[in-house]
């Protein structure tokens, strides 16, 4: 989807700002929400990974910009254990209130009315699987990348869709984001680095002598 | 004391209710933040480094299977993305960067800056590197080679920054202590 998360190569965002001896976690909160998590994935709530950064893609854009990375998690936790019927919005916001909270204050979380349903286990403790299909490129080889949009989650990013890279390495079959996201499948394909010149990217305007190396799956990739 | 912000009052009230249906314990908040205060940082990546800059035949092993070096050492923590190690030189300059979420290499760095994971560093680094490594105070020379590792998959990427030139008469241990997070990430050169 073509979600706000999808920033790579957007203007307007400012100074980084590093911090000096920064907590692993600025406030209690965000220790929760992380608590929250790890309990979520437990009870099988959270399937997978893909299905997690999907959700949090999936909330308020707003939001998104806003609430900083444990309010990301917040709003894409919030909007699994919805869908799950684990709680609902309205216990939810009842507790609000009784915190002392805003019960009118939007959340960022973004149930779907008829959410994905991911009824398999991964079948191993990691993503990386075997592909039977050998490898259709090598090291060397010139690649076009996917140039037509996809709802749903999906791990090329906008700024590389429609560019010609080179391929500079192989890293055996991975579980593909796209289908496992949405419960259709592990589809294991084969993955690799693509390296992008910053030109390519950027036109001529852009920094000299940069390259961008993204990961991408075979089906994100045509032979150029 | 502010007043707690509406995420911090959402996140109570999510934990409250978590907890009285039995899916989460009381207790797991103060583990989870003393295990990543005190346990889990950049430490591991450090001696990572340090090795590499003291023991050439380790270096070549690590930037050839960085998964399979790591085996090397008994580091309390789970990896279960792939490492690539990615070196820098004279003429290359590596930067990390995760665009669409903030994948970060957690096992060897602990948990990522808050700045890793804000929308200016996602944003800019793959387009305007130099400028975004000019406000981290480093300057390269005009012809260095920049080389920027989107993590978009399970591939998870560390920068080998340069080995200071008094390596080979230092501990590893002395050299572990000069590596910085930010050095790692390739946002500085030590």
């Amino acid at each position: 989807m073509d979600g706000i998360h999808d920033i790579g190569g957007r203007h307007g965002f400012g100074p980084i700002a590093p911090e000096r001896d920064e907590p692993a976690f600025h406030e209690r909160w965000e220790a929760r929400v992380f608590s929250i998590m790890r309990a979520a994935s437990a009870a099988g709530v959270v399937r997978n990974t893909d299905q997690f950064r999907h959700a949090i893609e999936r909330i308020d854009p707003i939001a998104y910009l806003t609430h900083g990375y444990y309010g990301r998690w917040l709003g894409g936790l919030e909007t699994l254990l919805t869908e799950a019927g684990v709680i609902s919005r309205a216990q939810l916001t009842a507790r609000v209130a009784e915190l002392g909270g805003d019960p009118q204050a939007a959340p960022a979380a973004r149930p779907a009315a008829e959410p994905d349903v991911i009824d398999y286990v991964a079948s191993e403790r990691d993503s990386r699987r075997a592909v039977a299909a050998p490898p259709r490129f090598a090291p060397g080889a010139r690649v076009r990348t996917q140039a037509t949009p996809k709802p749903g989650h999906t791990r090329l990013p906008t700024y590389a869709r429609g560019r010609v890279g080179t391929v500079i390495a192989w890293h055996d079959g991975w579980v593909f984001p796209d289908s496992n996201a949405h419960g259709r499948g592990e589809n294991p394909q084969h993955l690799y680095t693509v390296a992008f010149a910053g030109d390519d990217l950027w036109g001529e305007a852009g920094e000299p002598g940069l390259t961008v190396h993204l990961d991408l799956f075979e089906s994100y990739l045509e032979a150029q | 004391m502010s007043e707690p912000s509406p995420q911090a009052i959402r996140a109570e009230a999510l934990e409250s209710l978590l907890i009285e249906n039995g899916l989460l314990d009381a207790a797991a908040v103060d583990e989870v933040i003393e295990h990543y205060n005190e346990r889990v940082g950049p430490m591991n990546g450090a001696r990572v480094v340090a090795r590499a800059w003291r023991d050439p035949h380790f270096k070549a092993r690590l930037l050839a299977d960085g998964t399979a070096a790591l085996n090397e050492f008994e580091f309390d923590t789970t990896q279960t993305e792939k490492l690539v190690v990615v070196e820098n030189t004279d003429a290359v300059h590596n930067l990390v960067v995760c665009t669409l979420c903030s994948c970060y290499p957690w096992a060897v760095l602990g948990l990522p800056p808050k700045w890793y994971k804000d929308p200016a560093y996602r944003s800019r680094v793959v387009r305007e590197p130099r400028a975004v490594l000019a406000e981290f105070g480093v300057e390269l020379p005009e012809q260095r080679q920049i080389r920027v590792w989107d993590s978009s998959a399970e591939v998870r990427y560390m920068v080998l920054p340069q080995a200071p030139v008094d390596a080979a008469e230092c501990s590893e241990q002395e050299l572990a202590g000069r590596v910085s997070r930010d050095a790692m990430i390739g946002v500085a050169l030590s």
